[in-house]
């Protein structure tokens, strides 16, 4: 049963058409990457999977149940994840407490409850490290490179065994050598059994890592090919229009 | 395709530790205290107090402490709730007045012989409508903080003369000692009514009010959850939503707390001048958003302590009363203050990384000739 089932999923904002007629599914453990040009609907789609707006037609299955979320948080409790592409990650706060945002691990009772930071900075090393990344859970988000910052995010989809993690445009704004940790990263996690979904304007980090590859041109699916039996020049011949459909 | 090198491979050789590399080092609690601005803020305040105890002995006196921690103690508590409010990153211009229809309506309901326990509920009540009302409409409609307790600014000082027919409320009928008693106690006691040696300052009421607001607060900042997410929503408020922070419940209770906290000095400074006039609390935002800045709470959001809204709060009265010690005209303070409040926020200024002393004090005396 695929994890993620997409059933002529379309989103209109008033009298503009983002999505029309998608369809598309996720195999637990895959590594898909969902290309296209600006404003052609890859936002939209991954908002529509991660909760942020219901879609106006058709139905999104996760697991074989139809899910229409409203918030992101009614997403998660069915482990999808995203990475925001800004990260949506807090500077002031510490990598520790932005992994477990929104979620801290507590003791005692109400009203006495308290926040176990000890637990939270374990919890946190521990995921750096499964991760293979440099990040130390008490330094400020504020002093870190780009890369520590991408692991932060992604340390905060494991906390909670995510099944799909939805990754937008990871790579845009890193060094070529974070990139590769951050590749390494994807491998890692579907190497774990979760699917991946990546999108990104970077035709060579899409192919070093997707085992399929989803463009869109204009709120619609235009190819759905595997990573072997395609090459760049084609898909850019599917974003730009080119090549019409394949 | 450029993935020759393995990352994976180059961390299983042992390259160096991040530490080495970036010459960051984990932040210990030394290196965070020299950050905080309030840890500087309390060194300014030692020393001037220091210096203000040697030249001048009255100033040391018991009497004039006293004095003091009455003075601050309602300024800091305006304080507290005023961190709370711009750690979020917003900013409550209302409380000033606040305080002037709090004290008229618990002056109000004392005045129609109501007991001090039914007219002091009503007067922070009336306090918490305007921080719900200053509250709904910034987090649920989303206006911005300036604008909406500004214009409660102008609303709660009208509603203040209204209501008191522009007339100075002081009969306070059957309940008015218990009234004073609340405003004007202090603990502990010189003798003979109490236990402690002539030396030790009596502590009033407000400064006690004070303390315990601080050490609550402190503590949920701390060790509560809703303390993180106070200062995630300052951070990076989208980012605080998209976790799943219930981000406009908190910035909400934000503003209540800020009405609660100047209700609460409010009916303080009601109890110790026993009397109530539409004027009172003029300008008082101006002074307490000043404390605050000084202790070292954020403009921008996302920064800010208890204990600092404490010290900042306290300096500005040490000045004060300095000055007036030392014989300085009055009409001077203003430029007094205005300097501690940019040199204060100067101290706390982070530049490339590290507080602006340390930047300074590594250009005057660079590493190796230390």
């Amino acid at each position: 049963m695929p994890l993620l089932e997409v059933s002529s999923v379309a989103k209109n904002f008033g009298a503009i058409q983002a999505v029309a007629g998608m369809n598309f599914s996720v195999e637990p453990g895959e590594v898909v990457g969902l290309m296209g040009d600006n404003g052609a609907g890859k936002s939209t789609m991954v908002k529509l999977i991660a909760g942020n707006f219901p879609p106006s037609e058709g139905e999104i299955k996760v697991a074989g149940e139809v899910c229409h979320f409203q918030r992101p948080v009614e997403a998660r409790a069915k482990g999808i994840e995203v990475v925001y592409q800004d990260l949506a990650l807090a500077d002031n706060l510490t990598a520790a407490e932005n992994v477990f945002l929104g979620r801290e691990i507590r003791k005692g009772t109400w009203p006495f409850d308290t926040l176990d930071k000890q637990a939270m900075i374990d919890r946190s090393a521990d995921l750096f490290a499964e991760l293979k990344s440099e990040t130390r859970p008490r330094d400020l988000v504020k002093k870190m490179s780009g890369g520590q910052r991408q692991a932060v995010a992604i340390a905060r989809t494991r906390l909670s065994n995510a099944k799909l993690v939805l990754m937008d445009e990871p790579t845009a704004a890193i060094s070529v050598r974070q990139v590769a940790e951050v590749l390494e990263l994807i491998r890692r996690m579907r190497a774990q059994g979760v699917a991946v979904m990546l999108i990104s304007h970077r035709m060579p980090d899409v192919f070093a890592v997707s085992d399929r590859i989803i463009v869109m041109r204009r709120g619609s699916k235009v190819a759905d090919k595997h990573t072997s039996k395609t090459s760049p020049e084609e898909i850019t011949g599917l974003i730009t229009g080119a090549i019409r459909a394949a | 395709m450029q993935l020759d090198i393995k990352p994976a491979a180059v961390a299983e050789t042992g390259h160096a530790a991040i530490g080495e590399v970036t010459g960051l080092k984990e932040q210990g609690l030394w290196a965070r205290l020299i950050a905080a601005q309030a840890f500087w803020v309390t060194i300014a305040l030692t020393l001037l107090y220091a210096y203000m105890a040697y030249q001048e002995p009255a100033f040391r006196s018991a009497a004039n402490l006293s004095n003091m921690t009455r003075n601050f103690a309602p300024f800091a508590i305006m304080a507290l709730g005023m961190t709370v409010v711009i750690i979020t990153g917003g900013i409550d211009l209302s409380i000033g007045s606040v305080v002037g229809l709090v004290v008229i309506v618990a002056g109000l309901f004392l005045t129609w012989h109501y007991p001090w326990y039914i007219a002091f509920p009503m007067g922070l009540m009336a306090g918490l409508v305007c921080g719900a009302i200053n509250g709904y409409l910034i987090a649920y409609v989303g206006m911005s903080s300036f604008v909406v307790t500004l214009g409660m600014l102008s609303i709660a000082r009208s509603l203040a003369v209204v209501f008191s027919g522009n007339q100075m409320l002081y009969q306070f009928g059957p309940d008015a000692p218990i009234v004073k008693a609340i405003g004007q106690a202090k603990w502990p006691l010189h003798a003979p009514a109490g236990w402690a040696p002539d030396w030790m300052p009596e502590l009033s009421s407000h400064f006690w009010a004070m303390v315990l607001m601080a050490l609550l607060l402190g503590y949920a900042l701390n060790y509560k959850p809703i303390g993180r997410h106070l200062y995630s929503i300052g951070g990076n408020e989208q980012a605080a939503r998209l976790t799943g922070v219930p981000v406009d419940l908190i910035k909400f209770l934000a503003y209540v707390f800020s009405a609660f906290c100047t209700s609460v000095a409010a009916l303080l400074l009601l109890g110790y001048q026993g009397s109530a006039i539409n004027a009172m609390g003029q300008s008082y935002e101006l002074r307490v958003i000043a404390g605050t800045i000084i202790g070292g709470t954020v403009l921008a959001g996302g920064y800010g302590t208890a204990f600092g809204a404490v010290v900042g709060s306290a300096l500005l009265e040490v000045i004060r009363n300095a000055l007036l010690m030392a014989g300085v005209d009055s009409n001077w303070q203003g430029a007094f203050v205005g300097s501690f409040i940019i040199l204060a926020v100067l101290l706390g200024m982070q530049s490339g990384g590290k507080p602006l002393i340390k930047a300074w004090i590594d250009q005057i005396l660079p590493k190796r000739q230390r």
